[in-house]
């Protein structure tokens, strides 16, 4: 018995299914035993209250309210121009950040794990940041930096880019906050392979370019995947930095999330949470994506 | 292929892995780099392939000179320790991978590896993942990859490091008959002494960034140049010693050895195999323990004013008759080597371990 | 030196990109952060203080420390406690639920307030009878907080489950063969490996909890005083057009945020984990 449970539990340690992981739970179960059943049952029951109050609730509320509301009217408040043109402008922006961070993502990471230069470490510090600085401050720090009295704000006149309160301001808030996503991906996923297969495809002969698009592209590619997954979710659900930065002007700055925002200061409800169902869906669909990627990621690994 | 390699270094910041090595591989060899781990021979290997750039010195392939050259350019086959082989291509396409990158057209690439896959007993696999595959066989497909462009040069790095004992005695095997078929020159990195002497036709022992020995198998095992090699192959027992003339005395017990060191302080070597002892009174030693193990027994014996040595024998050697710890033997020792007692530490057996 | 034949040595092409992508990071990451750092402490810490004196902003950052702080310590326990049961104990639904804990980091965090200011705002029976039982929950600290926990939910669960599973049954075995009792165990075998994730986690939901802003502009209502937290201040005081009194807050916001980073950060490089 105890054997077969040690067995089970080791082949687990690493679990490549969900099989797999249904699979080891039985004899935890039994293992585990031995912690009182109220004790269990409390914890799980704690657990329970947790996610729902924080998560399973609150998402269940979103559905009931567009229910009352109702549909035909949230679909109306949808199809409105403003309306429309935010979540546009919300998928531009999502779509010019998901290319341009699978670019940086990649290159940066390759830079960072198989190159050794001044800075290095620097970099890839400065690559971890926007995780850790509020969206707001990051505005604030855009508008200190191109904003009327800003530093750069001579350049800018000079060549008569306008950054404050345009689409230039909207894309680098959103490249802000997005980047960290692929680039700290790729270079988990390139740490992890080591460069023994490049090695091997360069004794066979295989030029600088072979070996990124035949060896490493192929090998990073489900963590580069999950990378670009995230970078999607987070640069569509950007508010705080394209607030600050766009200003929100209904039909020229204003993005999918603000035009929520502004929607309920304006008490248009039906707008609101139509715009929010239609994003949480998105992230549902999004987080699927993001579970098949771990799932591959694993599955990939030798 | 020829190599020639002069005055080859290589140091990673204070540490020097290689350290000014010279050595030529003769057209069709198959040789052994021989070394305790950390002793610079993967450095060594990965030098040859270009997978490293040395400090200084030159690498010469056929008197062309191939140290700035890329690895790619070398055409030079590498099998990796743990044979590095693409996750995400099949047994095919792995073993095709090098003249699919050169551009070779598609008919001749499946010729070449159907030819590769019987050559190394993988046919029906060729459509499966290198995660399906046994170590035995990723060995395999690994080297077949790596001779599928037709290397001048076949490099292996620790080549059955990775699989099991049983199966590593037959990939040995099969490695020489192979070598002997294809005939291209051969280098191969091991720490497992029985492994060198069994498959290569000449071996460099390597020592802490040098080649201690170049030599063939027999020349290693009869006549080591230096300690090190006397103590890395095969078990030995090392004791402090005094030579006068040929004779050396260590404690109670008395050698000839071969060899020319002066007179004075020495470090007597002698292999476990090459010394006898029976029982006698007063003798010179005390047997401590008896130990079979297989079809061999070892005795181990503390001798007078010397220390601890170690004794091996066939199970049914007469020899052992009566010896059982705490008699008393005598000792004779049939072969045995002296070296200056320069090295500051003794203990015997470590070395071998 | 002959570097060229060093198989993975990276050509010209290859410096050049790296080039490329270090002055990207740079100038999108480093060059705006410096300008807020420089104009924040530009008028000496006199000027800082004398920010701060606005009791205003004293209060909001106040709200905001407390606020997260109490996430951050439910966040490390309540996270514990979860990756615990999603590691150990065979429940139905138990890959869905998984797989939700991931959501808050796929759904923008604006929806994430809206849907909590509906299910605790007063159009439901539970955020009715919770103010009327005197406890409401929108427009109140408690809603800053649930905020907090939503967008922080994954951080402890992601950090702790993968060290449970990797702890090897055999020291659980021993422990108990050992006669530990079920907490003596946890203490002994459990506690110590996942201690320090837990730890580096919950400072990072911390640091998360601090600059916070999409899901509590909406849960909070943004009363001075009451629930105005200091990113929603920042915020206001961009929008007013004081620039100075915003960057004073968050100055300080960011040099804490940062000094959090780098702590999980020396944490996590000790026990060999990544963050989520």
């Amino acid at each position: 018995m105890l054997e077969s449970v040690q067995q089970t539990q080791t082949a687990d340690v690493t679990p490549t299914t969900l099989a797999a992981v249904s699979a080891f739970a039985e004899p935890t179960h039994l293992r585990w035993a031995h912690l009182q059943p109220a004790g269990r049952a409390l914890l799980v029951a704690t657990v329970g209250l947790y996610v729902s109050a924080i998560l399973l609730g609150p998402l269940a509320a979103l559905g009931v309210e567009l229910a009352h509301v109702g549909l035909g009217a949230t679909l109306q408040a949808l199809a409105k121009p403003n309306a429309i043109a935010a979540l546009k402008m919300s998928l531009v922006l999502t779509a010019i950040s998901v290319v341009v961070n699978t670019v940086v993502g990649t290159l940066g990471a390759l830079a960072i794990v198989r190159q050794r230069f001044w800075g290095r470490a620097l970099v890839n510090a400065l690559a971890d940041l926007p995780l850790a600085v509020s969206p707001v401050m990051i505005g604030l720090a855009f508008i200190l930096l191109v904003g009327r009295d800003g530093w750069l704000a001579p350049v800018l006149d000079r060549i008569g880019l306008k950054v404050m309160f345009s689409f230039t301001g909207l894309v680098i808030a959103t490249l802000f906050v997005a980047l960290p996503y692929t680039l700290r991906e790729v270079v988990y996923v390139l740490e992890e392979l080591g460069t023994s297969e490049e090695e091997a495809a360069a004794t066979l002969g295989a030029s600088p370019w072979q070996v990124f698009w035949r060896v490493t592209l192929p090998n990073i590619r489900f963590g580069l995947g999950y990378g670009v997954l995230m970078a999607l979710a987070r640069s569509l659900g950007e508010f705080g930095a394209v607030l600050v930065l766009g200003g929100s002007i209904s039909g020229q700055t204003q993005t999918a999330t603000t035009f929520i925002h502004d929607a309920l200061e304006e008490r248009e409800t039906a707008g609101a949470y139509g715009m929010a169902v239609v994003l949480a869906l998105t992230s549902v669909v999004l987080l699927l994506g993001l579970e098949w990627a771990k799932r591959q990621k694993k599955v990939g690994r030798p | 292929m020829k190599i020639r390699v002069e005055h080859l270094s290589k140091r990673f910041g204070s540490f020097v892995a290689v350290d000014d090595v010279s050595f030529e591989v003769a057209d069709g060899s198959l040789v052994a780099l021989l070394g305790p781990s950390g002793s610079g021979k993967s450095t060594l290997l990965r030098i040859l392939a270009g997978l490293e750039s040395a400090d200084s010195g030159q690498v010469w392939f056929d008197d062309e000179s191939a140290t700035d050259l890329h690895t790619r350019m070398r055409g030079v086959g590498f099998v990796f320790q743990h044979y590095a082989l693409f996750r995400h291509l099949t047994v095919e396409r792995n073993i095709g991978f090098g003249l699919d990158v050169r551009g070779v057209d598609k008919a001749s690439v499946r010729r070449k590896v159907k030819e590769l896959l019987a050559l190394t007993g993988l046919s029906g696999l060729e459509d499966r993942y290198p995660s399906q595959l046994s170590g035995g066989q990723r060995q395999r497909v690994a080297l077949a990859r790596a001779l599928a462009p037709e290397p001048k040069l076949l490099l292996l790095d620790e080549p059955f490091g990775a699989v099991d004992a049983k199966v590593r005695e037959e990939l040995r095997q099969w490695l020489r008959r192979l070598h002997d078929e294809v005939g291209v020159t051969s280098i191969f990195v091991t720490h497992d002494q029985e492994e060198a002497f069994a498959v290569s036709d000449r071996v460099l022992v390597v020592h802490r960034g040098r080649i201690e020995q170049n030599g063939t198998p027999m020349e290693i095992l009869d006549n080591p140049a230096t300690e090190f090699v006397a103590r890395f192959v095969g078990e030995v027992n090392v004791l402090p010693a005094s030579l006068r003339g040929d004779t050396a005395h260590s404690g109670a017990l008395q050698a000839k050895v071969s060899g020319e060191v002066p007179a004075g302080l020495a470090h007597l070597v002698i292999r476990s195999y090459d010394l006898k002892l029976w029982r006698e009174d007063p003798g010179v030693a005390t047997v401590q323990r008896v130990v079979t193990f297989g079809d061999r027994v070892r005795v181990q014996a503390l001798v007078d004013g010397a220390g601890p040595i170690v004794a091996q024998f066939p199970r049914r050697s007469s020899l052992l008759k009566n010896i059982v710890p705490g008699s008393r033997v005598q000792i004779e020792v049939t072969t045995a080597r002296a070296y200056p007692a320069e090295t500051s530490s003794l203990h015997p057996m470590a070395a071998a371990q | 030196m002959t570097s060229t034949a060093h198989a993975l040595a990276p050509n010209r092409a290859e410096r050049l990109v790296r080039s490329a992508v270090v002055l990207y990071i740079a100038l999108l990451v480093a060059v705006p952060l410096l300008a807020l750092l420089s104009f924040g402490l530009s008028g000496g810490t006199h000027a800082l203080v004398e920010a701060l004196r606005s009791p205003v902003a004293r209060s909001a950052l106040w709200l905001t420390v407390w606020t997260s702080s109490v996430v951050a310590v439910l966040n490390t326990l309540l996270g514990t406690a979860t990756a615990w049961v999603l590691v150990r104990y065979k429940l139905p639904g138990r890959a869905v639920l998984s797989a939700l804990i991931d959501l808050p980091l796929a759904i923008p965090t604006l929806v994430a307030g809206l849907m909590l200011a509906v299910l605790y705002g007063p159009l439901t029976w539970l955020g009715h009878g919770l103010e009327a039982r005197g406890m409401p929950i929108i427009f109140a600290p408690p809603g800053i907080v649930l905020a907090l926990m939503f967008v922080t939910l994954p951080f402890v669960i992601r950090a702790v489950e993968p060290v449970l599973l990797e702890i090897d049954p055999a020291e659980e075995e021993a422990a108990r063969i050992l006669g530990a009792g079920p907490l003596r165990t946890f203490q002994t075998v459990f506690l110590p490996a996942i201690g320090p994730a837990a730890l580096s986690a919950g400072i990072r939901s911390l640091g998360r909890a601090l600059g916070e802003f999409g899901a509590i502009v909406i849960v909070a209502g943004n009363i001075p005083f009451r629930t105005l937290t200091a990113p929603v201040y920042i915020f206001g005081e961009i929008e007013s057009g004081t620039p100075r009194a915003a960057a004073a807050v968050s100055v300080l916001l960011l040099l804490l945020a940062l000094a959090l980073h780098g702590l999980a950060g020396f944490i996590e490089r000790r026990i060999g984990a990544r963050h989520a």
